[in-house]
């Protein structure tokens, strides 16, 4: 991974919408270079996706998350790799970690509302023939997600014009 | 001089003027403060400001709990009158590494209220009535009216975009007179951005032996350069004991608010500044010393991601305003662009009115920087990336419909 590559990529984690151009101005590089660059991360899946952060609980439609600890026996030969791939192929799970501790997956996952959550976790996770225990927690608040901090900040607090 | 004797009388209805001290009465209200209060007037939220010279990040958390800590543990007494000894021992050891400057921390390192208290001591300490302070324009303002209050005779030099803005030997030697006595040198600069290299220093170096001048070398923008590292005037050859190292914690941590500042010299120098600084603000606020010892021990590493965020920003700027068609030149330091506004044909000051009025940006006219302004625009770049490209989209569409 070049450094011309991190940089680019720390301006887009902050904004993805900046565009090759002015990404290139910042750092005083080529245009085409940019480009390039990131022609070449989005081919090799270093980046992913150009995806929105959304404060949820600003919007209407209002979920709720619950994090997920489980315990399971790795399958032979395959570790916790199948396990975790049937875990993250329902789309209300959201985040899929391997952990070390107690506990061995940590699994976030997104509902219309409680009884979705609990019916996901009593119907499909427990039910997963090497899934030995669940500890569900309900998210009640999210104050800092993905280095991204949700809450307003508070405005610019400076002096119009100053020395 | 002047006196205020033969004006005093009783209170009257001309107000309470006659009362005050020639100095206080001579020195004019500084224009940075004029235009403020003009923008401020308008009370227009949709006024994008390039005029803030202030970083526009917050100081870092870390820096914040320290002090926030040391509060709840009570810490609000006096320090020693140069600032608590472990700070003292942080600043000279931050500024040997980072600058390959060697100064004891007991005798020759003065902690202050921001830097603008340690260029009050410098000169209050060194100027007599007559002598003349010789200051490279366009300039941070305050140097001016200090040396006047002191009774001193302030010299502008000018210096051109064609020299970017460096002093030049040639334009240092042209004023000098017998009367010399401090040269200020405030690279890199508010407001050009510009710089001085060891090779450009090496001359006035030179000059200022020659003539015996002291020179108060003000580097609160010392680590927020671009491309090559500062170089303190104080590390030339000889130049130590003949310089006054002024700096301190405002932009490279972000810490304006706190007033922290810092002077380092030969000891009988800082010496006869303790005693002016003991008399007049005993020591600089222990809030904020506590937080400059965290920002010396833990915040280099967030020190350099806001220069890093600063050039990108730069580069953005420089490359905005030759967009639109304006002269920049390149600034290697600290958070200003400063570009030509000549090509429009309109003064310094009519145009940032305008500014204001039709396209909804404040940026300082140029003149009020002293000689060598008139022409020119201040625009600090430490504004968010959205803000600087709008601030620039209108920019340019005032330009076209001139």
């Amino acid at each position: 991974m070049n450094e011309f590559k991190l940089k680019i990529l720390d301006l887009l984690k902050e904004d993805a919408r900046l565009s090759a151009s002015t990404i290139a101005t910042m750092l005083g590089a080529d245009e085409a270079d940019v480009s390039a660059a990131i022609a070449e991360m989005e081919r090799d899946h270093m980046i992913v996706k150009y995806a929105t952060v959304v404060n949820w609980s600003k919007v209407d439609d209002e979920k709720v998350t619950a994090l997920i600890q489980v315990e399971c026996t790795p399958e032979r030969g395959r570790g916790f790799e199948s396990i975790a791939e049937r875990i993250y192929l329902y789309p209300e799970v959201k985040s899929v970690y391997l952990m070390s501790g107690a506990y061995d997956l940590q699994v976030e996952i997104e509902g219309k509302n409680l009884k979705a959550v609990a019916s996901f976790v009593s119907d499909k996770l427990s039910t997963i023939e090497s899934v030995i225990a669940t500890k569900t927690f309900f998210i009640l608040k999210k104050y800092k997600q993905d280095g991204i901090i949700l809450e307003e900040v508070e405005g610019d607090h400076r002096l119009l014009v100053s020395p | 001089m002047i006196t205020n004797q033969e004006t005093r009388g009783k209170p009257s209805t001309e107000g309470m003027k006659q009362y005050l001290s020639a100095g206080a009465r001579a020195i004019p209200p500084s224009g940075i403060r004029r235009f403020f209060d003009l923008v401020s007037a308008s009370k227009d939220s949709s006024i994008i400001s390039l005029g803030v010279g202030e970083p526009d990040f917050v100081t870092p958390w870390h820096i914040r709990d320290a002090a926030v800590y040391s509060l709840e543990k009570g810490k609000t007494q006096y320090t020693s009158n140069a600032g608590m000894p472990e700070l003292r021992e942080a600043i000279a050891e931050y500024l040997s590494k980072q600058f390959h400057l060697k100064y004891e921390p007991d005798d020759e390192v003065l902690v202050t209220v921001g830097g603008s208290e340690a260029i009050d001591l410098a000169i209050r300490a060194l100027v007599e009535p007559g002598d003349e302070v010789l200051i490279p324009e366009p300039s941070y303002v305050p140097y001016n009216p200090i040396t006047s209050l002191g009774g001193g005779v302030p010299i502008g030099i000018e210096t051109f975009a064609k020299d970017g803005f460096k002093l030049t030997e040639e334009n240092l030697r042209a004023v000098i007179t017998p009367r010399s006595k401090l040269l200020i040198l405030s690279y890199p600069s508010n407001p050009t951005g510009a710089i001085m290299s060891y090779e450009d220093l090496l001359p006035i170096a030179k000059v200022v032996e020659e003539h015996d001048l002291i020179v108060v070398s003000d580097e609160i923008y010392a680590e927020l350069t671009y491309g090559s590292r500062h170089v303190s005037f104080a590390s030339l050859p000889g130049m130590k004991d003949r310089t006054i190292l002024v700096s301190g914690f405002s932009k490279a941590f972000a810490m304006t608010g706190w007033r922290m500042g810092y002077a380092c010299g030969h000891p009988d120098l800082i010496g006869a500044m303790l005693k002016i600084h003991q008399y007049t603000v005993m020591c600089a606020p222990i809030m904020g010393q506590v937080a400059a010892l965290e920002a010396l021990k833990n915040g280099m590493e967030e020190m350099y991601r806001m220069i890093e965020s600063y050039n990108q920003r730069r580069r953005l700027v420089v490359q905005g305003f030759r967009d639109i068609g304006l002269a920049c030149h390149e600034p290697q330091g600290a958070f200003y662009v400063f570009p030509s506004i000549e090509s429009t044909g309109l003064s310094s000051e009519e145009f940032s009115m305008r500014l204001v009025k039709e396209a909804k940006v404040a940026a300082v006219p140029g003149h009020v920087f002293g000689k060598g302004g008139e022409g020119f625009l201040r625009c600090s770049y430490a504004s968010s990336v959205a803000q600087l490209t709008e601030a620039l989209e209108r920019i340019g569409q005032f330009i076209r419909q001139l």
